[in-house]
């Protein structure tokens, strides 16, 4: 039954319950399509066949003993390879961990195992998750379903290329700029970045610990919901994680009403630099939203223009210490150590630069240089008070609009090669994700149709208040709803068949 | 746009060493002209006037979070071992960390 492939996580777990297919055959229908696609997408760095078939059993026989199952129990899913996962490969897409198998699970893979989720593999990424096409990963690029020849975006684009080409209905990602939320919007795919703390931290191998952030990546956004409700919650061992309730994102996913909300366009998120069909279908969107009865309005958030250069001080500077522990001592490579009698610093320094490629390379001395003496007050001093100013933009316009909107990424998929050594024109595609990082808010993207000009999916961004990530969901299903019954079919449905 | 900062090929060799990493000679010019053109987009940061705004590290309003002081199950010492690239007696074995050889 190839069928199994296109359901919606919803649909999987209803075909689990029921009976309808068991678990395992939903798991091997998803490993033959890896084995059938994955060579050209290379969504995967591993493939768990054997454990992914036990959990599948598992989820079988605690149905067959008449156990309750959890919502998304026999579902499987696609895990970002910065997560750990206990006795899997995890590697970060770096060479410097190539080999390293976890001794534990992080809190988001645990809370799937417990969930019966079924986890298919590790997904491929920019390494340590900086990038924005999956380029920058030790293992090659990922390739877009949509045209192998682009980018995928990043750093999750595995993940969401993995969701897109048919080989897991989710996947986890992590977003500390952009990273679930423009590789969602160039792959026709819904990614949504949580409010910070909402989702535990622990086993996610850092970046920006102060901006990362895991979440869902799904085709549908009820199915995205359904996973973030799995994984959200407190977690004593992430000190950042937030101790309040979930809001309900799986009742607003249902409820898709966004009759008398207001909602904001920022104006600073429009305009130069924006492709002109990723404008166009952003404009059709707001006036199907309009027509569902929701008040729009422009909103001007005048830091906005300033979020992308805070954010590249910041993020260096939080990274050049975070990837510090890489240095070949206590896990993963070690390079030169045969090569004369060095010291320990000398074999460090070889590992480093064996293991590291280019942009992990620059973003650490660029987080040196602005965290080093006589330049930490001009650099990171003066980009934590925008990063302030940023936040104080965010709260005012919260106080006229209860969520904001704007294109998730400026353009449409590129191609491979295009902007791999131009790191600047690399960093632009996070213009629009960057601010609600800094904040700590939610986002959402979602497919907002495909762009006249080049037939790629567009992706249009929604963001909420801190803890009210249960309005992405309200806001995104009802856009989804009425898209859907303009096309007609999925937008998935459009792309070639790989 | 404020000034653009100037990096040398000896200041990316500085950067390099304090970063621990061992640059290959020929590789320091590509890295000081992509830097360069980062520091001065990033540079721009500089306009905003924030004299008297507060700065921020971090999203939440968190200051210190403490758990109560009891036993819990971790790694035995093999599992936190199984990662390192050499080891000896139980622990990880690394190169000689004094100068002298």
């Amino acid at each position: 039954m190839s069928d199994l492939i296109r359901l919606t996580a919803a649909e999987t777990a209803a075909a689990v319950a029921s009976g309808a297919a068991s678990a395992v055959e939903v798991a091997q229908a998803h490993l033959d399509r890896i084995s059938e696609v994955d060579e050209r997408v290379h969504a995967f760095l591993h493939v768990d066949t054997e454990g992914a078939l036990a959990a599948a059993a598992a989820v079988d026989s605690a149905r067959a003993a008449g156990a309750t199952l959890s919502p998304l129990a026999g579902v499987p899913l696609a895990l970002k390879d910065v997560m750990t996962q206990k006795g899997i490969p995890t590697t970060c897409g770096s060479r410097i961990l190539e080999g390293w198998r976890p001794p534990y699970d992080s809190t988001v893979t645990a809370r799937l195992k417990a969930a019966g989720v079924v986890i298919l593999g590790k997904t491929n990424m920019d390494e340590f998750a900086m990038g924005s096409s999956t380029e920058h990963s030790a293992y090659g690029p990922t390739h877009n379903p949509w045209d192998l020849d682009r980018i995928p975006g990043g750093s999750g684009g595995g993940s969401a290329a993995a969701v897109a080409a048919f080989e897991a209905p989710l996947a986890i990602g992590t977003d500390t700029g952009g990273s679930i939320r423009q590789p969602a919007a160039v792959t026709g795919t819904v990614g949504v970045k949580p409010t910070y703390g909402a989702v535990s931290r622990y086993g996610l191998v850092a970046l920006a610990s102060s901006l990362d952030q895991a979440g869902p990546c799904a085709r549908t956004v009820l199915d995205a919901a359904l996973l973030h409700a799995t994984i959200a919650g407190h977690d004593p061992l992430d000190s950042t994680s937030f101790d309040g309730p979930v809001p309900d994102v799986v009742g607003a996913a249902l409820r898709a009403d966004v009759q008398g909300m207001r909602i904001g366009v920022v104006k600073e998120l429009s305009g130069e630099g924006y492709q002109a069909g990723v404008q166009q279908r952003f404009d059709e969107a707001v006036a199907l939203l309009t027509g569902m009865g929701a008040e729009v309005v422009e909103v001007s958030c005048p830091n906005f223009p300033y979020a992308l250069a805070a954010y590249y001080l910041i993020l260096p500077s939080e990274c050049s210490s975070n990837l510090a522990k890489f240095d070949g001592m206590r896990f993963g490579l070690r390079v030169g150590e045969d090569d004369g009698d060095p010291s320990v610093e000398q074999v460090m320094g070889r590992t480093r630069a064996a293991g590291f490629g280019a942009e992990a390379i620059r973003r650490i001395m660029l987080g040196t240089y602005a965290l080093s003496a006589g330049y930490y007050d001009a650099y990171y001093g003066q980009a934590q008070k925008v990063r302030t100013l940023i936040a104080r933009d965010f709260a005012a316009a919260f106080e006229q609009v209860d969520v904001l909107i704007s294109p998730t990424a400026p353009t449409t998929a590129f191609k491979l090669g295009e902007k791999l050594d131009d790191p600047l024109a690399m960093y632009l595609n996070d213009v629009a994700t960057i601010p609600a990082n800094l904040a700590g808010i939610p986002g959402m993207s979602l497919p907002a149709g495909l762009a006249p000009e080049d037939g790629l999916p567009v992706g249009l961004q929604i963001m909420a208040p801190a803890m009210a990530d249960d309005r992405l969901y309200n806001v995104g299903a009802a856009l989804e709803a009425a898209l859907l019954s303009n096309w007609g079919r999925p937008i998935l449905q459009e792309a070639p068949s790989l | 746009m404020s000034d653009t900062p100037s990096i040398t090929r000896a200041d990316v060799a500085h950067l390099a060493s304090l970063a621990r990493i061992d640059l290959p000679p020929e590789s320091l010019d590509h890295y000081a002209e992509q830097l360069a053109v980062i520091l001065g987009a990033v540079a721009q940061v500089a306009e905003v006037a924030a004299d008297d705004i507060p700065p921020m590290s971090h999203p939440l309003p968190l200051v210190n979070v403490f758990r109560t002081d009891e036993v819990r199950p971790s790694l035995t010492s093999d599992e936190a071992l199984s990662g390192a690239p050499s080891v000896e007696s139980d622990r990880f074995r690394v190169p000689r960390i004094l100068d002298e050889a």
